[in-house]
């Protein structure tokens, strides 16, 4: 059984939005019934009050461009001997593929066969993304 | 399958070279475009006669999967009023689709029939899809509540003959701010222009998306101010632009027939208005501009129903790359792009 405190090979992804380390999970496709993993949810944050924090053990290798789009103030921390060697930032991707849905009912997407989902950043600065057909914000 | 050889016209490298280009959003063409089809469409407003063979041999597919009859007979008259040929539906009953076949595969075929596709959906974004399956030109005709880029072009043309500018204006916008997809669509493009200032008046249940403010915040020049009075601000406008608050966008009708009243433009607020303002409306009307007002010179209305032909018939004729005779395809006259 991994300890909470320390992982000795795997990535730690910390300031992740408070509450929202399971969804994380699920769009970085990481189950967490097939993976070693510690969540530690709803805990102190000095930069934001709250925040999650997720350990993966054996995992280094982790979609940045996906983290971005869904927390992407997160930082991950590579662990390899017990030791932080790599620190990365996620990436705000211009374009996103098939990783979310449009949620709006009068998308072409709610009705059209085998059209890939398509969401373009359209603010840099709050990290919105909008779909490409209907321009409506992405919900995550 | 046969390539199809450009003729001399579509080998230009002019800026204003539009050939073989959809236009799903306005998006799709740049300012200096734009003001080339404003020049263009007086152009043909001028020159009926002569262009009436300019686009002989081509043919215009509309796809209509909702009722449009006003867009449909534009384009359609449009292209007629080119020489052209004419092919299509009217409304999605009438078409594959009833069969259950995909946006996609439907243009895939027409492409093989139409040298431009014009597409009315109800769906949001089914323009792009259609153009990025067809092999000829499309040209949104209207897809749901999202872009209507056709209308905002005779939008322009209207603005342009009652000004002679499309800038420097005070523009009030009222009704549906929310759903009225024109009015999304006519203050990003005027945005890039620049130099005008919007007045946008609505109930607060149908205020204007974050995403169009913000366009008009991240433009140097233009500025708005959302009001709920109509009667307050209608004196300070050049141009007041109404809107139908429509039943089709609704999923409740009791909020439908609720806001439905909201405001009417009526012989008594048009006493408050500019003797020079220009009154516009995408149409069809219910009850949101009373009778009375159209033989107001201020009504602009029906004018606009005019040079929505016009700009379609430039439109076109540009995409499909067909020269109008005794039109100076190159010339910057007329051009003004500020921002």
């Amino acid at each position: 059984m991994m300890e909470v405190t320390s992982i000795a090979e795997g990535i730690i992804i910390d300031h992740v939005p408070a509450g929202t380390a399971l969804k994380v999970l699920s769009y970085l496709h990481i189950d967490p019934a097939k993976s070693t993993i510690a969540l530690i949810m709803n805990t102190t944050s000095h930069r934001y009050g709250c925040k999650d924090i997720i350990k993966i053990q054996n995992e280094t290798d982790i979609d940045l461009d996906v983290l971005g789009l869904v927390a992407p103030h997160a930082t991950v921390d590579v662990v390899k001997n017990a030791q932080i060697v790599e620190k990365q930032k996620p990436r705000l991707p211009r374009h996103v593929t098939n990783v979310i849905s449009c949620a709006n009912p009068r998308c072409v997407t709610s009705s059209e066969r085998d059209l890939d989902q398509l969401f373009h950043l359209s603010n840099a600065d709050t990290g919105e993304y909008r779909c490409d057909y209907c321009d409506e914000a992405a919900k995550l | 399958m046969v390539g199809r050889i450009p003729s001399d016209s579509q080998l230009s490298t002019s800026q204003f070279n539009l050939v073989g280009r959809s236009v799903v959003t306005l998006d799709d063409i740049t300012a200096s475009q734009i003001s080339y089809l404003l020049r263009k469409a007086s152009f043909i407003s001028e020159h009926l006669p002569e262009v009436s063979h300019a686009a002989a041999g081509k043919i215009l597919a509309t796809l209509f999967y909702e009722p449009s009859t006003r867009t449909r007979l534009s384009f359609e008259t449009a292209m007629l009023r080119l020489g052209g040929h004419v092919i299509g539906f009217s409304s999605a009953q009438n078409a594959s689709v009833s069969k259950g076949e995909s946006i996609s595969d439907t243009l895939k075929t027409v492409s093989n029939y139409a040298d431009v596709v014009a597409i009315r959906h109800p769906k949001e974004g089914a323009a792009l899809v259609a153009s990025k399956a067809a092999s000829v030109p499309v040209i949104n005709a209207g897809d749901g509540g999202h872009m209507h880029p056709t209308q905002t072009l005779a939008d322009l043309a209207t603005l342009q003959s009652r000004f002679g500018r499309i800038t420097d204006l005070t523009v009030g916008l009222c009704g549906d701010l929310t759903f009225g997809r024109t009015v999304h669509s006519l203050i990003e493009t005027l945005c890039r222009f620049g130099h005008v200032k919007f007045v946008l008046v609505s109930p607060k249940e149908l205020t204007m998306p974050q995403y169009v403010l913000d366009r008009i915040n991240a433009s140097d020049s233009c500025s708005y101010e959302e009001v709920t009075d109509l009667t307050a601000v209608i004196g300070d406008l050049d141009v007041l632009y109404m809107t139908r608050v429509q039943k089709e966008r609704f999923f409740n009708e009791d909020d439908y027939l609720r806001l439905r009243d909201t405001y009417i433009l009526d012989a008594d607020k048009l006493r408050l208005a500019k003797p020079t303002m220009a009154v516009l409306h995408p149409l069809p009307r219910v009850n949101e501009i009373a009778t009375e007002v159209d033989d107001d010179p201020r009504a602009a209305y029906f004018e606009q129903v005019k040079n929505g032909m016009l700009m379609r018939m430039a439109l076109m004729s540009s995409v499909v790359g067909a020269p109008l005779p005794g039109f100076a395809d190159d010339s910057d006259e007329n051009v003004e792009v500020h921002a």
